[in-house]
């Protein structure tokens, strides 16, 4: 990578603090951006790097901070200010418009017309043209944003930034929705970038990512930069993980518990097929065991688990302790025992308005109540008893699920089916948007499910997370399951070996 | 979700958060933004309106006789509403409620079956609840297991069920004869109408059925969330035909009640209830999009429009100042509500 160091920061904050009714977000964040670096943005989930990232780009106005901009003094008013100093954002949450075109949103707000007269096709060239640049030539202007994979949309809001005169992109977690394939395009569009001198503000959890495309790291805890300008190749992982939630951590993924070789097989999965989806597969899990399902983004992995739940027609089998559940239907696969939390916790497995309890008594309510008629005291009980359990803090069960953080959110969904008493337990990618402290607590509550005996299947993009977690692991690609091993008898990139030649093919 | 909004927007959603917050007004905002203070809002807004009824009409408004008959004319569209509060909160909304109690009104109105009844006056009641749920039945199945819109179908079937009712009353006016029914309908018990005894056993039985029961349990969380409802095991498609349902039940039970106040059926009754209906759930702070409603909200709502409408009545203003009244009641309980929805328990971080 070509280094531009033009000496004078490009950026540079100095004690930004921002309150919001009376709760402190930002306590004190200083930020030095050179011109044409990587500079990545570490932090647990509620640290404050969204804050930050919204007084940067002008959404947020700072309660207090000096920010200067290529060695001048300024203040960043509002979201036009802040692009037209050539500040642009690429939000986790894809804010591209649904119904429009590509072309449409990437001139959204500042198109290019003469006298209020759509010039559409220069519109379409320009376009055509930051699409070949961020290597998506394959995508037509005209396309309508709504019909674009989360990868796609991702590279749509690219352009757009790219469609002003920038000197500086923020880009907030941009690999959470991304597969290991469009991370990698993504990382050579973000080096081409860099190559020209603007600089990239990267914010995320994943350390491996950071390692790979970051220059320098600052690292904020609880609203303050705790170190600021970290070579990243100097910096240890442990160091890292240390300044972002104080304490150490060994080990992140818990020793494996040998399964007896008389543990039954709880779920057995028998030629189960989705139309055009995946084909035919069988497997099973016994009691005790975890299994993984490692493949690319779209091989069909979290299909398979809701296919075995009953949430996507399918044919073919599933047994659960060698008793047939009714197929394609979820609360014939939940009164036999499976469970399953889903990829989208926001907006598949919680109800972010109601209390906690109501949450975690989702599935088994009806259990709770004498002719229909509920007893809150005891769901509450219930509940409270579960998250305490789960080591979720404060485990009160009146609070409101959207409140808590991801991890906390994925402790609601486990306590939800450890109520109901589940024997099968889907998860499907259990720690996304869950930070990196968390995330140790959320692998040991899976392995000591399993200990006691729940049989469980894994999806996850990250191999690592696969690995670390699985007795066993199914590599899948196309719909095709291409092996199913012992998780110790393959590494990392083994599997991707596997997964690229069964793509290829 | 209303938080993914875009960044400028999100900006003019939270303006207070630039200002520094007196804790005094915070906690009077949390306090309008959970359930009980959504309906003290309500109730200062009645208890205004009955001192502007009391200061503009004086004994008129306030005598007990008034107060009966606010309370009759609000008990149909009332019942109505408790039904509709179900239907909107499990994220639907019916526009048949009217035209479903029209041809309830008529069916059990028929010759035929009133001189069934004649041996046996209830069959009335039972025939025009009857002829309601049949109604929601199918308004539940073609929604939830045909997967068309709830606005088109229950369009449809306010459409198909006003032409019914012409049809079988052939535009006729079908005069009540059964004794027994008239008795029931039109008697009263310790001074006040059975109507409005009717009108406050369905709110007790809505508001129980909501807040206390599996039933109000899986409403709520279908309508917060029907993704969510569906991954947890709830059968989703069922219970929207049973919502539907409810929603017939209240309109066939509004039939029974309103065939007391007219003694007769047709095919006109219960015309363009479904809009008061819906109006008095929204202004009562159920969201339009499901997943939050009061009953006690609803109940409110109700009562402050037919407040509002007696006022004008008894100060002989004209219906068309009402109407623009109403219009912007409405508007003002959808904007402050947003406001509160707003600023409610979000986090910012």
């Amino acid at each position: 990578m070509i280094k531009v160091d033009h000496g004078t920061p490009l950026l540079e904050v100095r004690g930004a603090t921002k309150a919001f009714a009376g709760v402190q977000a930002l306590k004190g964040v200083d930020l030095s951006v050179r011109a044409g670096e990587v500079h990545c943005v570490l932090g647990q989930n509620g640290a404050g790097k969204s804050t930050l990232i919204k007084i940067l780009s002008g959404v947020y106005v700072p309660d207090e901070g000096e920010f200067s901009w290529l060695g001048e003094k300024v203040t960043i008013a509002g979201p036009t200010e802040a692009l037209g100093m050539g500040i642009a954002t690429m939000y986790q949450e894809l804010d591209v418009v649904d119904g429009l075109t590509i072309a449409e949103n990437i001139f959204l707000g500042h198109e290019l017309a003469v006298a209020g007269y759509l010039k559409a096709g220069e519109a379409n060239r320009r376009t055509r043209e930051l699409l070949k640049r961020l290597g998506h030539g394959d995508l037509s202007p005209s396309t309508e944003v709504g019909s674009l994979s989360p990868a796609n949309k991702q590279i749509v809001s690219m352009a757009r930034a790219l469609s002003r005169d920038i000197k500086l992109i923020i880009m907030d977690e941009p690999s959470a929705v991304l597969d290991s394939e469009e991370v990698k395009n993504l990382f050579r569009v973000v080096e081409d970038l860099t190559r020209e001198g603007i600089a990239v503000v990267y914010i995320s959890h994943r350390l491996a990512e950071i390692r790979e495309i970051g220059d320098r790291i600052t690292v904020i805890k609880d609203g303050r930069s705790m170190a600021g300008g970290l070579d990243v190749e100097t910096t240890s992982t442990p160091e890292l993980i240390k300044l972002m939630t104080g304490r150490d951590i060994a080990n992140v993924f818990p020793p494996a518990t040998p399964i007896p070789d008389d543990a039954p097989e709880v779920l057995t999965v028998t030629d189960l097929a989705v139309k055009k989806v995946f084909a035919p597969l069988s497997f099973s899990v016994r009691a005790g065991e975890i299994v993984g399902l490692a493949g690319l983004v779209g091989s069909g992995r979290s299909e398979i688990l809701e296919a075995i739940y009953g949430a996507l027609r399918s044919s073919g089998t599933v047994e659960v302790g060698g008793r047939a559940v009714r197929s394609n239907s979820v609360p014939a696969a939940v009164a036999s025992g499976i469970g399953l939390s889903p990829e989208e916790r926001k907006s598949q497995g919680l109800l972010l308005e109601e209390p906690i309890y109501r949450n975690v008594t989702l599935s088994s309510f009806a259990r709770f109540a004498t002719f229909g008629w509920l007893q809150e005291r005891q769901e509450r009980n219930t509940s409270r008893t579960q998250l305490e359990a789960l080591e979720l803090r404060p485990a009160d069960p009146d609070r409101a699920a959207g409140l808590l953080s991801g991890g906390n959110q994925q402790k609601v969904m486990l306590a939800r089916w450890l109520v109901h008493g589940t024997k099968v337990l889907l998860l499907d990618e259990p720690t996304r948007g869950v930070d990196v402290g968390a995330r140790a607590d959320i692998y040991g509550l899976i392995r000591e499910l399993a200990a006691a005996g729940t049989a469980i299947v894994v999806v996850s993009s990250e191999i690592e997370e696969v690995l670390g977690l699985a007795d066993r692991v199914l590599v899948i690609a196309e719909g095709e399951v291409l092996t199913n091993v012992k998780s110790s008898e393959i590494d990392e990139s083994g599997v991707l070996d596997l997964v690229m030649k069964g793509s290829a093919a | 979700m209303s938080e993914q909004t875009t960044p400028p927007a999100e900006v003019s959603l939270h303006p207070a958060t630039a200002a520094p917050q007196n804790p005094v007004i915070a906690a009077i905002r949390r306090f309008l933004a959970s359930s009980a203070g959504r309906n003290i809002g309500l109730i200062v807004a009645l208890v205004i309106l009955l001192i502007i009824g009391a200061a503009t009409a004086g004994d008129r408004f306030t005598s007990f006789q008034n107060v009966l008959s606010i309370l009759r004319l609000a008990s149909i569209t009332g019942v109505i509403s408790i039904g509709m509060t179900f239907v909107i909160i499990a994220g639907g909304i019916d526009l048949s409620v009217g035209s479903v109690l029209g041809l309830s009104s008529v069916v059990a109105t028929m010759s035929m079956v009133q001189m069934a009844a004649t041996a046996w006056w209830p069959l009335m009641i039972i025939v025009a609840v009857a002829v309601g749920a049949l109604a929601g039945a199918v308004n539940g199945v073609i929604i939830a297991y045909g997967n068309v819109v709830a606005f088109m179908a229950t369009l449809a079937m306010l459409l198909a069920a006003r032409g019914l009712a012409e049809i079988i009353s052939n535009r006729t006016t079908q005069v009540v004869n059964v004794r027994g029914f008239l008795e029931f309908s039109r008697g009263d018990a310790f001074g006040v109408p059975n109507l409005i005894w009717i009108f406050v056993a369905v709110a007790i039985a809505g508001w129980i059925l909501l807040n206390r029961t599996t039933f109000g349990r899986r409403t709520v969380a279908i309508g917060g969330n029907r993704e969510a409802a569906r991954l947890a095991g709830i059968n989703v498609k069922r219970h929207m035909v049973y919502v539907y349902v409810l929603a017939g039940v209240t309109s066939g039970i509004a039939a029974v009640m309103i065939l007391g106040r007219t003694t007769s059926g047709t095919s006109t009754h219960g015309t363009l209830y479904e809009l008061d209906a819906i109006a008095a759930v929204v202004v009562g702070g159920t969201l339009l999009v499901g997943g939050r409603g009061s009953i006690v909200g609803t109940v409110l709502g109700i009562l402050i429009f037919n407040v509002l409408i007696n006022i004008f009545t008894q100060n002989n203003l004209n219906t068309s100042v009402q109407a623009i009244t109403k219009g912007a009641i409405i508007v003002a309980a959808v904007l402050i509500q947003q406001r509160f929805a707003s600023r409610g328990a979000r986090s910012h971080t």
